[in-house]
């Protein structure tokens, strides 16, 4: 059956409606695309020999590293993620409920500020191998062994204990949506527990956890301040060092234009295996599985299991930032901790609402739109968040530096003023790179939204005497609520935790909390900015609380539908 | 008095053409049905007459008053129509509680209207749940609300998509009778869509049947069931025995002997449907029963206990001594024939049907 009523639209009004929201999609994409057209096409443009020389020189050692950082992440994030979804889906023992959302607290810390953390934790001068050599009477570093944090390793670790709740999010929720006659199936054709799982529900997960994993990769390709900080030589930091040391922008597009391609691979990946994941719905209607009671010994090792991520990638951060912060908030504060603040929480705030507006038009655009190029085109819009930081960075100002050059040359010409740089080194840019890189995040969530409000809905609405404008205001927006303050806040939270683009385009001697953070400790003055980055973590768990909330509500309608069926 | 009136209705989407040229009318006080398989199109002629679709060719009058034309460029919006709709999927509102849900089409919220609110509700034995979340309530309970939301706003005519579709079968008859006495009570005029022959012979005081977007026949079910213009409607109601021949003399020979034919003319094919439950049987041979019009013999090859009723394979001599026939035959529980007994069978008149063949 055809039911694509238009939502909004009465009959005689939907042609031109319809063309104002074709025109309106097709802007927004091409604003949001044109940056990443921007070094592709920068990258195209000859350059002298730069490329030979990057070929021989850096591009292999960069691809090599960053395959091994993505490689390490992926796996790491993989079976943390996997294994514990496992136990606290399948498993009951003391503590697990408090895991279940536990779990995601990582989450909330960058995995920048986690690498400043675990540097001053354990390098030579830390309190760790202080102790060492003061029990151990050694006198230098040679006389012991002790791993570098400082290195690709400990970038792989420090990712991996941050971004593994991505793949515990994915897996898990796979897992309940399993149903548990299939688990049982498998018991009763003679698979134990361990070998069910490997054969049954890790299978049947697989398309999940791959998104799961994709979407980690993504994130570690986007990462600037823990590679630059360790100084590993990705992608990320080849790119700004390209640009900023060697002088070169087009080689930095050349580079950007390499990593784009590892991009659009993982969002092939993704998409590929989202698709997947709807073949592998065992059944619509399913039974919660009871979990396996463990015995005390098990349930101490599931409960160590659970606990060693929660801790090393949140509460050791937290306590030793939250230490600090009790001795130097001071000096912080001394810092103008304020108006970073301010600076933060503006910019973001501004970004959350912009990108809610166009998120919105572009979630409506889909909903009503019949034509296949529109859907082709938002989704187009909605591809910012696949791309890393620094590539957008690039883009941005590249394309802002054309277009200032353009409205200047036209002024000069027309009127003879010179406007010079109307955005370049502006706040304007940097908000303009957050809304293309998080315009996604605020459509997802708010296209979500408007799947719950069914078109019959709209109908009932309207036949029961509200017109269009009363049936948004009575049905879609008190549904849509709390999609869009989802959204805002999304968006909100990874504004105020954007490193690379923020220390690129900001305006001179302008702060926020993040590149404060990175600027400090990259000066080994972590004490001194601990209440910024504790600031920056606790602004991190909003969006955690609002996400173990929908878990927890979303199993209490579970319930109770068992409840009903009984 | 007529409610709803809709005027050669031709209806596409793209290239598919979904109705063509349907008209019918829904009386005041009445319940009509509209009965056809799913994708006949009965669906979207109720979202015509909402005003949710626009009409492309037609007219769609509701209590003499036209709500579309194509040839005026008219097609009211469904807010301005005063019609009440029941969807398939309820489309409750998730984030207003069940006496907001029923009061959402209610401009004025009087002493008069919320009395009837919760005397309903108290009525379907929801009044401890005027205040609960669609969510938490059980389909047959938000089928209910679904109802009362649509009725409220005393529309001029209520339509209902598949009202039962959604329910547990257990609970289907009892929320099915408890339904039709609350509209018949109310008053309203209904129209309801469904596939299920049952529910509307149940249901309907007139039935319009729909095959792929064209109406093949209107009427009472009393109408339809014994007088079904075409082996499609003939056979909405289960199950035929099929035989086929060729016209001689006005007649065509069944097993039952010839079946008289005055509409076909001679040479023609024919076919003549005679329904499971419109043969007779009786045990034993016996050449005076039915006073031995249209009897045959045969012997039980079969037999499917159902409870309540039992399924009959009779073997019979074929027409004119050709091959022999199975009958398929519904004969009460009591009777309770053994396998190989023999039988005596014929046909109930007002149960054969006799159409040209297809």
């Amino acid at each position: 059956m055809i039911t694509n009523t238009p939502a909004l639209a009465s009959s005689r009004l939907r042609l031109p409606k319809v063309n104002g929201w074709a025109i309106g999609t097709l802007t927004i994409a091409l604003i949001v695309v044109l940056p990443i057209l921007w070094v592709v096409n920068l990258a195209m443009t000859p350059a002298g020999d730069i490329w030979s020389h990057l070929v021989e020189t850096v591009l292999g050692q960069l691809i090599w590293t960053t395959l091994l950082l993505m490689t390490g992440v992926g796996l790491g994030t993989f079976i943390i993620g996997t294994a514990t979804a496992w136990i606290v889906t399948m498993c009951r023992f003391p503590g697990q409920k408090i895991f279940e959302w536990a779990l995601l607290i990582p989450m909330a810390v960058p995995a920048y500020v986690i690498a400043y953390v675990y540097t001053d934790l354990f390098e030579y001068a830390g309190p760790i191998q202080v102790f060492i050599r003061d029990v151990g009477g050694f006198e230098v570093r040679r006389d012991y062994w002790f791993p570098e944090i400082r290195s690709l390793g400990g970038a792989i670790t420090m990712m991996t204990l941050v971004l593994y709740p991505y793949v515990y999010l994915l897996a898990r929720s796979a897992f309940l949506n399993q149903n548990a006659s299939v688990l049982e199936a498998s018991r009763t054709l003679g698979q134990g527990p361990w070998k069910s799982f490997f054969k049954v529900a890790l299978p049947l997960a697989r398309p999940a956890i791959a998104v799961g994993v994709s979407l980690v990769m993504m994130e570690t390709l986007n990462d600037y301040g823990t590679v630059d900080f360790f100084a590993v030589a990705t992608f990320t930091t080849g790119i700004f060092d390209v640009w900023l040391n060697l002088n070169s922008p087009s080689g930095a597009a050349q580079l950007a234009t390499v990593l784009l391609t590892f991009v659009i691979v993982l969002v092939g990946l993704e998409r590929y295996q989202r698709r997947r994941q709807k073949f592998h719905q065992t059944s619509t209607t399913t039974k919660p599985f009871r979990g396996f009671q463990l015995k005390p010994l098990a349930a101490l090792g599931a409960f160590l299991v659970c606990a060693l991520p929660v801790t090393l990638g949140f509460l050791v951060p937290a306590w030793i930032l939250g230490a600090y912060a009790l001795d130097f908030y001071q000096d912080t504060l001394n810092a103008s901790y304020w108006s970073f603040v301010a600076n933060s929480l503006g910019l973001s705030a501004f970004a959350a609402f912009i990108a809610i507006v166009l998120g919105l038009f572009l979630a409506y655009s889909l909903r009503l739109g019949r034509a296949r190029w529109l859907n082709l085109v938002t989704r187009l819009a909605a591809l910012g968040y696949a791309v890393p930081g620094a590539v957008l960075a690039i883009g941005v100002i590249m394309f802002l530096g054309y277009t200032d050059n353009a409205i200047d040359g036209f002024a000069k010409s027309s009127f003879g003023v010179s406007t010079g740089l109307l955005f370049s080194g502006t706040v304007a840019a940097v908000i303009f790179a957050y809304v293309v890189r998080f315009l996604s995040l605020s459509f997802g969530s708010l296209e979500s939204g408007l799947a719950k409000i069914t078109n019959t809905m709209d109908g009932a609405a309207r036949t029961l005497g509200a017109g269009p404008l009363a049936t948004l205001k009575r049905v879609h927006l008190p549904m849509l609520k709390s999609s869009i303050m989802t959204a805002a806040l999304l968006v909100f939270v990874d504004c105020m935790k954007e490193l690379p683009m923020t220390t690129i385009l900001r305006p001179f001697d302008f702060e926020t909390l993040a590149t404060f953070v990175h600027q400090y400790a990259s000066d080994e003055l972590l004490p001194e900015a601990s209440l910024a980055a504790l600031t920056i973590v606790a602004t991190g768990i909003i969006p955690v609380i609002l996400l173990s909330r929908t878990i927890a509500k979303s199993k209490v309608t579970q319930a109770h539908n068992e409840e009903v069926s009984t | 008095m007529s409610g709803l009136v809709m005027e050669r209705i031709s209806h596409a989407f793209g290239s598919t053409q979904v109705l063509r040229k349907v008209s019918l009318v829904a009386e005041s006080g009445k319940l009509t049905c509209l009965l056809g398989p799913s994708g006949c199109g009965k669906t979207t002629l109720l979202r015509l007459a909402a005003g949710l679709e626009t009409v492309q060719n037609g007219r769609i009058t509701l209590r003499g008053e036209k709500v579309a034309d194509n040839q005026e460029g008219l097609c009211l919006a469904p807010e301005k129509r005063g019609i009440g709709i029941m969807f398939q999927d309820y489309a409750l509102f998730p984030h207003l509680n069940v006496f907001d849900n029923i009061a959402f089409g209610l401009s004025n919220l009087t002493d008069e209207r919320r009395k009837w609110i919760e005397e309903s509700l108290q009525r379907f034995g929801l009044a401890k749940h005027q205040h609960s979340f669609p969510h938490v309530l059980s389909g047959g309970q938000q089928q209910r609300v679904a109802l009362l939301r649509a009725l409220a706003p005393e529309p001029k005519i209520l339509l209902l998509d598949e009202p039962f579709s959604g329910l547990d079968v257990t609970r289907r008859a009892q929320i099915r009778e408890e339904t039709l006495s609350f509209l018949k009570e109310c008053g309203v005029a209904v129209l309801m869509v469904t596939h299920d022959p049952d529910e509307a012979m149940f249901m309907a005081d007139h039935i319009v049947i729909m095959k792929r977007g064209e109406v093949v026949q209107a009427g009472t079910p009393v109408q339809i069931y014994f007088h079904p213009q075409n082996s499609f409607v003939a056979e909405l109601f289960g199950e035929l025995n099929h035989f086929e021949g060729l016209v001689h003399n006005g007649q065509v020979s069944t097993p039952f002997g010839a079946c008289s034919i005055p509409s076909i003319p001679d040479q023609e094919k024919a076919q003549v449907l005679v329904r499971m439950e419109g043969i007779h049987v009786t045990m034993g041979h016996n050449k005076s029963a039915h006073d031995g019009k249209n009897i045959t013999f045969g012997h039980v090859e079969e037999v499917f206990l159902l409870g309540r009723s039992s399924h009959l394979h009779i073997r019979v001599p074929g027409p004119n001594d050709q091959d022999s026939v199975i009958l398929h035959v519904r004969v009460p529980g009591v009777l309770k024939p053994e396998f190989g007994a023999a039988v005596t069978v014929w046909t109930d008149e007002k149960q054969v049907f006799v159409f040209p063949a297809d």
